[in-house]
């Protein structure tokens, strides 16, 4: 079938090679379909348009009410306006009259109700994400440290939206509830015993729903996932085209997306096989429900029970009841969903915020920039400590490198400095004041952080310089980038500041974001900078101009770097050498060098980076470190 | 059209298809005709005379039964309607996904290069679902509504010219609002669309970037570049649900309106004499029948625009003849001896050459290496290997074979690139390793790794060579992708490498080790190694040094640096980062 294909599927899958082997979106839970928990938090979203749900619920049962009136003014028509004994104009014109009313009342209350059922539905939807969303700016980073982000963004996507539908759905629901009983009761009321026989279609459609359900939605489900899988593939092929073009790939490929695409197809046909079956079965029901009229209908009016009228109001009202009920069996399935995902959506809401002001926390207005760690112990997991009773101190002005062995705590000491973690014992002091006395806000107004990778947001350069500070001219941005070198690169690139950066800055080498993320810092222009230099292999170039700005940047300010150029460490005032958790040495590099411990052990090993060094070269001289000072 | 085209080779279904249509319009028809004769049955007014009860019983009975079998069968005929209809478009769906796979594997580099990978992701998903949309819904459809249509109108129209148009007046209306409804829905709904994908980016920047944020203390900032962005989509959510319920509304009141002048004039004329109550009741029942055919001319008219939009872009991909292509009389490579040669090569956009005239000549068991400042061109002369593109002027050989003669793939079967940037596909390690070659026996892929210094990582992973990586499995660092991609290369154990900057981000005592165990595999092998590293390369036996596109210094490690030019500068750059004079050797790698 695949007329345009280059070849044949081979039909041969080769052992080591799958592609796509589940879906992207999150498989769907089918739970209960009322969670009283879930529904009463919810509530509390929906409270707050009080008023205006309850105009739309006004509008609902107006809605509902005109359309079951409109059949009855047909009927009243026929029976009181073309009785073929006595005919009357003025009853037929009365008639139409209220008729058109009707129809007025009808289409306001349908234009409300939907207006605003869609717009509160919308609101909501905003307001729960924005919640979530601002709660997850506050909840500690080891909460963040252990999510994936794309699970978070299912969560205030998906999961909003299946939010959002069922809002739409539950209050159209109400109203197809109530219109299905408004036809009973105006049945029953024009004629029990026609309405009886009438309805006694209703329990058959329902009972077929239920049997078809669950498979239905089986099958459904399968058609939704093989499409997501097949999705996946594709753009999986698109993103790896070098490596499957470089590797001759295309043929496996090809068979292999075959194979998911012809998956595709079958659950696609199978479900569409289980949707149009309804179609049948409906309307020969409805037959079934007209032909009990016409009979049954037709031998009362014979018989002088009912009007004619009445038997037309019937046809009519027929052809509206079905609607309600195929979809309330939808609206079924809407509910589930909507359980899991509040379910989801409040677990993340319910996430307690660990770190929070104190109610009495001050506000920094200035610091001298010193930093103190006093007996600080701290680690992740409990029972096993990171950082065990360190303490040091910073004087303002000062450039400390923390240097250290991977997991030596070198990048829990900077953590702690901006308060992202809370330690176990002990106190870190910023300016004097202990980080949990102050405020976070100005806290991080003191403190900067320039991270190992530089992290850049879609939009220009220069909001990328400026970030959060508000009041800052293009001077000051230019200034920035001029002091740690990046002006002459950024004024080369098509638009210079004002061009347009790609995802996490892709357009842009490594080096160039680098020193994007310094002149930010300077930006910023806080009294402590907190700086994890990047270990990646830049060129020899750009790393030049780091290294340059990377003294312009700490210039008047106190300094904390993870240090893993030796440029930078013999730079720095004081090295603290972090081993364990423990400072196993402190001193300038002159003073390490002579006490020729771990420091002078691992510089004498001339490497121009620490992380250069293999990892048993360090094992050794540790042990040779820890040997000479016993 | 040419999708219509591809579906009308679906003969048999199309055909079961428009038979299916015609009786469903039938019977769909014929129910307000039997509702009309019930009515008048039951009123005693058939054909107009009075006649018994028992006739009108039997009438009645009769009408039942019809009416019965009229439902059932416009049930079954809708039912294989829409079956044949949804059938064929998924098959077409199938078909036009499987052409786009085929075509996207085949377009070049430099066609890749060109356009956003968002772009073509969207263009096989969304454009393809839009043409399938369009042949289940708009193809079949369409005849069944003109049919149902145009029947039901002749047959109002033909029983009471007045009463006719009254009752047909909504149709003009709505049929109206619907098509334009829809066509602005869908504006609106791309718009919405874009805005909650800035959304999206700035929500997943924000989670991706939290430190960032949290270390200036920017929640506040972020807060209000979450509720622009917000707001945003959420003033064009409005404006959609606004045009959906003034539709609604006025689509609605239409028909009902309609409906009133219906009873008005139907009414008197029933009085009059001039008609049954049937013939109303039949004309009521015809409304109720034909609204919901002329909203759906909204959808088609939906359907068409954007199956004509999605079909167009599709095509647009599907008719490209891929830059790069075998000759037709194209034979497979022959390797002799693995001699690699650049002759005269330039290359580049238009008039901006990133290559100029370059020469050079790996032979086996050589290493030839490549330094330059960023930009000069040395990853070019990757991607020009394994012919990924073809040079403006010049030619490549391999054996003295030139890369244009001979098929693609054979090229690049004799030829590994191991890319700076590794791509990891949603699978386990093995198969990522194993992707070349994935009938690769086990020994073959943990040599392999063993030899890219990763097998001990792998081994130390929860599912060993099993475990998942990529979009949903483990991450790896990226020294540790760059080892993976080393190994995914050597394991096909090509004839000619190419190591470009494949090192970057992996240390310089790993490098050490991983270009000792290749040691066996290069000695018969030509090797390029680029890289801006010179620790990398330093070992070359011979070295270029390009700028801007041209080779301006060559020769080997101590020979580059008597001349001292450039390389000798970026060797007292690179080797010596501080002011003091230390020996460089092995390990003096600054970056």
């Amino acid at each position: 079938m695949a007329t345009g294909a280059n070849h044949e599927r081979s039909h041969e899958i080769p052992p080591k090679a799958s592609i796509r082997l589940g879906p992207t979106i999150d498989e769907e839970v089918f739970g209960e379909a009322f969670n009283g928990q879930i529904i009463g938090r919810f509530i509390k979203y929906v409270a707050a348009y009080k008023a205006l749900l309850a105009v739309a619920i006004v509008a609902v049962t107006v809605f509902t009410l005109s359309s079951i009136a409109i059949p009855l003014i047909v009927r009243n028509v026929y029976d009181h306006a073309l009785d073929a004994s006595s005919p009357d104009r003025a009853t037929l014109g009365l008639m139409v009259i209220i008729f058109m009313a009707a129809v007025g009342f009808n289409f306001v209350a349908n234009y409300l109700q939907e207006l605003i059922v869609g717009r509160v539905a919308e609101r909501i939807l905003v307001d729960m994400r924005r919640a979530m969303y601002e709660h997850l700016q506050r909840i500690s980073l080891s909460f963040m440290d252990k999510t994936e982000i794309g699970k978070l963004m299912s969560r205030l996507q998906g999961d909003v939206g299946s939010l959002q539908e069922f809002l739409q759905t539950a209050v159209f629901a109400i109203g197809d509830l109530v219109l299905l009983v408004g036809i009973t009761a105006a049945m029953l009321w024009l004629d029990w015993r026609l309405g009886l026989m009438t309805l006694a279609v209703l329990p058959v459609l329902l009972i077929v729903r239920i049997i078809w359900l669950p498979y239905a939605r089986q099958s459904f489900l399968r058609a939704r996932v093989t499409s997501s899988i097949v999705s996946g593939a594709l753009a999986e092929n698109i993103n790896g085209i070098r490596a499957v073009q470089g590797m001759s790939r295309e043929y496996v490929n090809y068979d292999l997306f075959d194979i998911r695409a012809t998956d595709n197809l079958r659950a696609a046909n199978r479900a569409t096989k289980f949707g149009v079956i309804m179609l049948p079965i409906v309307d020969s029901l409805t037959g079934a429900a007209m032909a009990i009229i016409v009979i049954v209908g037709g031998f009362f009016v014979l018989g002088g029970t009912i009007e004619t009228g009445v038997m037309v109001a019937f046809v009519l009202f027929v052809q509206r009841f079905f609607d309600p009920i195929r979809a309330l069996t939808i609206h079924y399935n809407v509910l589930q969903r909507a359980m899991a995902s509040g379910e989801r959506i409040f677990e993340v809401i319910d996430v307690p915020v660990d770190i929070a002001d104190k109610p009495d926390a001050v506000d920094l207005e200035t610091i001298d920039g010193s930093i103190e760690f006093d007996h600080v112990t701290f680690g992740y997991l409990p029972n096993q400590p990171i950082l065990k009773d360190i303490n040091f101190k910073v004087k303002p002005g000062e450039t400390v490198a923390l240097v250290g062995p991977t997991g030596s705590g070198k990048t829990s000491t900077t953590a702690l400095v901006h308060r992202f973690y809370d330690v176990w014992e002990g106190s870190v002091k910023v300016g004097g004041h202990d980080v949990r006395d102050v405020t976070q806000e100005s806290l991080g107004r003191h403190v900067s952080m320039v991270l190992q990778e530089p992290f850049l947001f879609s939009g220009t350069i220069f909001e990328n310089i400026k970030y959060s500070k508000a009041d800052v001219t293009r001077e000051t941005v230019v200034e920035a980038a001029r002091a740690v070198g990046a002006h002459e690169f950024i004024m080369k690139l098509p638009e210079g500041y004002e061009t347009q950066l790609e995802q996490r800055g892709g357009n842009l080498s490594l080096g160039q974001r680098q020193l994007i993320s310094f002149a930010r810092a300077i930006v910023a222009d806080s009294k402590i900078l907190v700086l994890d230099e990047a270990t990646a292999s830049i060129d020899s170039y750009t790393e030049m101009l780091i290294q340059q700005a990377l003294h312009r940047l700490m210039e008047g300010r106190t300094g904390m770097v993870i240090a893993h150029r030796l440029a930078t460490i013999r730079g720095a005032d004081r090295i603290i050498v972090l081993q364990d958790g423990s400072i196993v040495e402190v001193g300038n590099h002159d003073e390490l060098m002579e006490l020729g411990g771990l420091y002078a052990r691992l510089y004498s090993m001339n490497y121009a980076s620490f992380d250069d060094i293999p990892d048993e070269l360090i094992q050794q001289a540790m042990k040779a470190a820890r040997d000479s000072a016993t | 059209m040419r999708i219509t085209r591809m579906a009308l080779r679906y003969r048999a279904r199309l055909t079961i298809g428009t038979l299916a249509i015609f009786l469903a319009a039938a019977f769909q028809l014929w129910i307000p005709i039997l509702i009309g004769n019930a009515v008048d049955a039951a009123s005693n007014l058939l054909d107009g005379v009075e006649s018994t009860d028992e006739k009108a019983r039997a009438a009645l009975v009769l009408t039942a039964i019809l009416l019965l079998f009229a439902s059932v069968g416009r049930g079954f005929s809708s039912m294989m309607q829409s079956y044949m209809g949804e059938s064929i478009g998924q098959g077409i769906g199938y078909e036009l996904r499987m052409l786009y796979y085929e075509k996207l594997q085949r377009l070049s580099f430099s066609y890749h290069a060109g356009v956003h990978t968002g772009d073509l992701i969207t263009r096989g998903i969304l454009d393809v679902e839009g043409v399938r949309m369009f042949v289940q819904t708009a193809l079949l459809r369409t005849v069944f509504l003109v049919v149902l249509i145009g029947t039901g109108m002749y047959l109002m129209l033909s029983r009471d010219l007045t009463l006719g148009l009254v009752s047909l007046s909504f149709v003009p209306f709505v049929a109206w609002r619907a098509t334009r409804s829809q066509l602005r829905l869908r504006a609106n709904w791309y718009s919405l669309q874009e805005k909650l994908s800035a959304l999206t980016k700035v929500m997943d920047e924000n989670l991706g970037g939290i430190r960032v944020v949290r270390s200036f203390a920017s929640q506040k900032y972020e807060m209000n570049k979450f509720d622009d962005a917000s707001n945003e989509a959420l003033a064009l959510a409005n404006t959609q649900v606004g045009i959906r319920a003034s539709n609604i509304a006025q689509m609605g009141a239409a028909f009902l309106l309609s409906m009133g002048g219906v009873l008005w004039i139907g009414g008197q004329q029933v009085i009059e004499g001039e008609m049954t109550p049937g013939e109303l009741t039949q004309f009521l029942a015809f409304m109720s029948i034909l609204l919901e055919p002329v909203r759906q001319i909204g959808m088609l008219v939906n359907g068409f625009a954007r199956g004509s939009a999605s079909g167009g872009r599709l095509f647009s991909v599907l008719d490209l003849v891929p830059a790069i292509h075998d000759k037709p009389d194209a034979k497979d490579l022959e390797i002799s001896k693995g001699i690699l040669e650049f002759h005269n090569v330039s290359f580049g956009y238009e008039d901006d050459h990133t290559l100029k005239g370059v020469s050079f000549k790996v032979e086996p068991g050589h290493t030839v290496g490549i330094v330059g400042p960023p930009g000069s061109g040395k990853s070019t002369i990757a991607h020009l290997v394994p012919r990924f593109y073809d040079p403006n002027e010049g030619y490549i050989t391999i054996d003295g074979q030139d890369l244009r003669d001979v098929t693609l793939d054979s090229i690049r079967k004799a030829v590994g690139v191991v890319e700076q940037d590794t791509f990891l596909f949603t699978a386990s390690v093995e198969q990522n390793v194993a992707y070349g070659n994935p009938w690769a026996p086990d020994n073959l892929v943990t040599s392999a790794t063993k030899s890219a210094q990763l097998g001990e990582y792998i081994e130390r992973l929860p599912g060993g060579y099993d475990t998942m990586v990529g979009e949903r499995g483990v991450s790896l660092s990226g020294g540790q992708r760059q080892r993976l991609s080393i190994a995914r290369s050597i394991m096909l154990r090509p004839q000619l490498i190419v190591f470009d900057d494949s090192t970057a981000a992996i240390d310089a005592a790993t490098e050490q080790r991983i270009r000792s165990a290749l040691k066996d595999l290069t000695k018969d092998r030509a090797t390029i190694i680029i890289s801006h590293r010179l620790s990398s390369l330093m070992h070359a036996d011979e070295i270029l040094f390009i700028d801007a596109g041209k080779i301006v210094e060559r020769g080997t490690h101590e020979e580059l640096l008597a001349l001292h030019g450039h390389y000798n500068e970026l060797y007292e750059l690179q080797i010596r980062p501080s002011d003091e004079n230390r020996s460089g050797e092995d390990h003096g790698s600054a970056s």
